[in-house]
């Protein structure tokens, strides 16, 4: 079961991620990341993180991707020409460069973790809200607060930045 | 209905093949929004890793950086996208390889 | 008994006058100067009258000045029997030049620094006489050649003066050298530097038959002696420096510096009796110098060049005495000589002063009944140079050449013969200045008591001066040569004879001098051009010297070498950046690709070393 729902949800963010590197329309591409933000909360589920689960959909694909599909609507963003330039060859080889270095890469993580240790959903029940949030106002009480900061710093910068007489 | 458990290094892969993707599309698309949403999709996979290694070592720490890389993605993009409004602003384009006047 | 006061005085003096003299007036620095001699000659007398008979050495020790290793070297003043004698020559003499310069220098700039000046040169002399260790002897040797340069090119603003000046520091130099070589040697031999320690143990050693240790050390010694007190080959300083003020030449080039040649060599006759070459070498060079120098002097038309020559040869004398084994007469001759030589320039000094600054002999004539009072003393110096019967510079100079018979009888003769010369030209400068008729232009006066009164006392002391028995007060150090009645007569006689051979030449027939001259016109134009050793050394040695600094060293070296790799790192700095600028092609999509790969070298330098384990 564990397996399955990994299996299927893996595949939809594959599939999502791989069109949003190749769709032309911006907006295809902001909803195929929303795609991937989503089976991305599910396996975050799996894996017993059920309160970042939670704010991944709120914050990320809720709030985040909004805000991107707004400023494509706003900016009228259209399709993206055609390429110019460029080889094919560089194309096909930087695709094919890519799948090799992803293989090398898995093979590396296979050997490295054992086997046997493995996930099934429910085994621990660790990233509870309670948890999270006993850590985070204990010992990452000082990143929480700065955390805010930054936030606000952020506002006004995007405020500032976003003004008419500029 | 089998509980039969996957193997770690399956989600890492998964969250290695991910980034993959954002950065090909990082490298290969001229859309700056969409690379940035590139970006995005390589924080993403980041907070996979993070979250997987947490189940691991059953501590909840990742969890906590996940949510703080969350907390640094949005305001991340606040900022970024209002960069680029006031850029789409001054030079009417959306293509990053008309953005070139820094040269030597 | 507080012996480090005797130069510290002129020190304060030296302060005094060189910070504040600009601004004090003339009275001031002159209290300044003369008394911080005076003090220190008082002091001075003070001392020897409170140490007494001085049987053994005394000895101040101050504080360790170097100490490494073995090594210790330490700030001692000392008093014996040669540094009394040495004190009150260097104080004495030195006192009644610094009143005459009150006199001379007078309508002269700069005055306030010439007193400086010279006050540092007393500072260094007593340093260098009190000095009871070898390096601070040479501190004291090193501080009176820098005194001497300054004093030399005194009048900077005209190019013979400094050029006189940069030629005597450099000839020095070379001596100073030598000098350095043997303190190493010294220290290499002996493994201390301090006086009483080395000699004693040179005195253990055996005298050497061939060339050992201690003959290449008094060897060297004898290089920096030659330096110092201006013998062969290294004597070309001393008749330019007569460029500086007349006192100068008087205190440094005649009484003091150029004695620290010779004293120097008394003070180490341990290690020179121990090297017999090392004697001989002493002996033949100061002859050599004393007859070289003494033909020169027959045909110089400058007054001053005249006694510059006659001071070359006198140290060719003292030399001799030492190396013939009469230290003690030596160091007489030393006083003597002091004496009369002083007396000689500062007359001379009168003489230009009078003329307003005419040292032309042929310019001169007929003088002695405007100057009479410098005639005189000239007069009385003049006849002790020659070695007139009981004069001064009849002892002194009796007392080396019997000594020289004693070792080898040619150099007695030769002694004799230069003695001669040492007369003729003396009072052939006398004649042509104060007899016959006036051929010059100016209005010769009188000088004022200022300057007489040393005159008169030195000319006293010129003649008097031999009945100090100096030998008899050196005994206990170096032993005493008995006399000969004979000899002694013989050189006097050898003396008269050359003092009415110049009446001869140029009193009673003016002519003949001429006439003789243009006869004899091939040898005549060698010793008036000096024989040509300035040029030679010129075209040997300085100008090689000059060429090869101008093409290798300026030209290849600095030019090139250290300005193209200095130049060079610029040059390459902005030929990286030209290339590195190239990165920057605000393209944005390259800086992404950069950045990848970038990240993709991190890892993979992180998973060759071994992982973040």
């Amino acid at each position: 079961m564990t397996a399955l729902i990994f299996f299927i949800f893996a595949g939809i963010a594959v599939f999502c991620g791989v069109s949003l590197v190749v769709q032309r329309h911006p907006i295809a591409s902001a909803l195929s990341l929303i795609g991937v933000m989503g089976s991305l909360a599910v396996l975050y589920l799996q894996l017993g993180g059920e309160f970042i689960a939670a704010a991944q959909m709120i914050v990320y694909a809720g709030a985040i991707m909004v805000l991107f599909v707004f400023v494509i609507m706003l900016l009228n963003a259209g399709a993206e020409g055609p390429s110019i330039g460029g080889s094919n060859l560089a194309k096909y080889l930087g695709i094919f460069l890519l799948a090799a270095f992803l293989g090398v890469i898995s093979f590396i993580i296979q050997a490295m973790l054992p086997p046997t240790e493995g996930i099934s959903f429910g085994a621990w029940r660790g990233g509870t809200a309670l948890e999270i949030g006993r850590k985070l106002f204990t010992t990452y009480l000082l990143p929480f607060e700065v955390t805010s900061v930054l936030i606000l710093i952020a506002i006004l910068g995007a405020i500032v930045l976003a003004r008419k007489e500029i | 209905m089998i509980h039969n458990p996957v193997p770690m290094s399956w989600y890492l892969i998964l969250s290695a093949i991910l980034f993959g993707l954002g950065v090909a599309g990082f490298i290969y698309r001229r859309n700056i929004i969409t690379v940035f949403m590139s970006i995005e999709l390589m924080l993403n996979a980041v907070n996979l890793t993070f979250i997987t290694f947490s189940y691991k070592l059953k501590q909840v720490d990742g969890h906590i950086f996940s949510f703080f890389v969350m907390v640094v993605a949005a305001a991340e993009a606040a900022v970024g996208l209002a960069i680029i409004l006031t850029v789409f602003k001054n030079r009417e384009t959306l293509m990053i390889d008309d953005v070139s006047s820094m040269k030597y | 008994m507080a012996l480090w006061l005797i130069p510290i005085f002129p020190f304060i003096g030296f302060l005094l006058n060189g910070l504040f003299g600009r601004r004090l007036p003339k009275a001031m620095i002159n209290l300044f100067a003369i008394g911080s001699v005076f003090l220190s000659f008082l002091w001075a007398v003070r001392v020897l009258l409170g140490l007494g008979a001085l049987e053994t050495k005394y000895v101040e020790h101050y504080f360790t000045w170097i100490q490494s290793g073995n090594l210790n070297i330490s700030i001692d003043f000392a008093v014996d029997r040669l540094t009394a004698v040495m004190l009150m020559v260097v104080t004495g003499v030195g006192l009644l030049i610094h009143i005459y310069s009150i006199g001379y220098m007078s309508d002269e700039g700069g005055y306030y620094r010439f007193f400086a000046y010279l006050n540092l040169f007393m500072f260094f002399m007593l340093v260098l006489v009190l000095a009871q260790n070898f390096l601070l002897l040479f501190v004291g040797w090193e501080g009176v050649g820098l005194c001497s340069y300054l004093l030399i090119g005194f009048y900077f603003l005209e190019q013979y003066a400094t050029n006189a000046g940069n030629k005597a520091f450099i000839v020095n130099r070379i001596g100073d050298f030598g000098f350095s070589l043997a303190v190493f040697l010294i220290v290499r031999q002996f493994g201390s530097l301090d006086f009483t320690k080395v000699f004693d143990a040179a005195k253990t050693m055996p005298v050497e038959s061939g060339a050992g240790i201690l003959t290449v050390i008094s060897l060297l010694l004898l290089v920096g002696a030659t330096g110092k007190s201006a013998q062969i080959p290294l004597y070309v300083w001393l008749p330019d420096a007569m460029a500086g003020p007349t006192p100068v030449s008087a205190l440094i080039h005649a009484a003091t510096m150029v004695t620290a040649g010779v004293y120097m060599t008394a003070r180490s006759a341990a290690l020179f009796t121990h090297a017999p070459i090392a004697m001989d070498s002493v002996a033949v060079i100061g002859l050599a110098t004393a007859f070289f120098a003494a033909t020169i002097g027959l045909a110089q038309t400058d007054i001053k060049k005249v006694f510059a020559y006659s001071t070359v040869s006198q140290l060719g004398y003292m030399f001799l005495g030492a190396g013939v084994g009469a230290f003690s007469a030596g160091i007489f001759h030393l006083m003597t000589h002091a004496f009369f030589k002083a007396l000689l320039f500062l007359g001379a000094g009168a003489v230009i002063h009078g003329l307003h600054g005419e040292q032309d002999l042929r310019q001169m004539g007929g003088l002695f009944k405007h100057m009479r009072i410098t005639a005189i003393t000239l007069l009385c110096a003049s006849v002790a140079i020659s070695g007139f019967p009981f004069t001064s510079g009849f002892f002194s100079k009796d007392a080396i050449l019997v000594a020289a018979y004693e070792r080898a009888p040619w150099m007695y003769w030769v002694g004799v013969l230069t003695a001669g010369m040492t007369a003729f030209y003396v009072f052939r400068a006398w004649f042509l200045a104060f007899t016959g008729e006036y051929r010059g232009h100016a209005h010769p006066h009188e000088s004022p008591l200022v300057m007489t009164g040393p005159l008169m006392l030195l000319a006293l002391l010129s003649l008097g001066g031999g009945f100090i028995n100096i030998p008899h007060w050196l005994e206990p150090m170096f032993a005493e040569k008995p006399e000969n009645q004979v000899l002694a007569w013989t050189s006097a006689g050898v003396g008269l004879l050359g003092i009415a051979l110049a009446y001869l030449f140029y009193v009673a027939r003016p002519g003949l001098a001429d006439s003789v001259a243009s006869s004899m016109s091939g040898l005549y134009k060698l010793i008036y051009n000096k024989y040509f050793v300035d040029e030679f050394y010129s075209a040997t040695v300085v100008q090689p010297v000059v060429d090869g600094s101008r093409t290798v060293l300026w030209r290849g070296l600095d030019a090139g070498v250290i300005d193209g790799l200095v130049n060079g790192v610029g040059i390459r700095s902005r030929g990286v950046g030209r290339i590195l600028r190239l990165l920057q092609s605000g393209n944005i999509r390259s800086y992404a690709a950069w950045v990848v790969l970038g990240s993709i070298a991190v890892l993979l330098a992180i998973g060759l070393a071994g992982g973040a384990r």
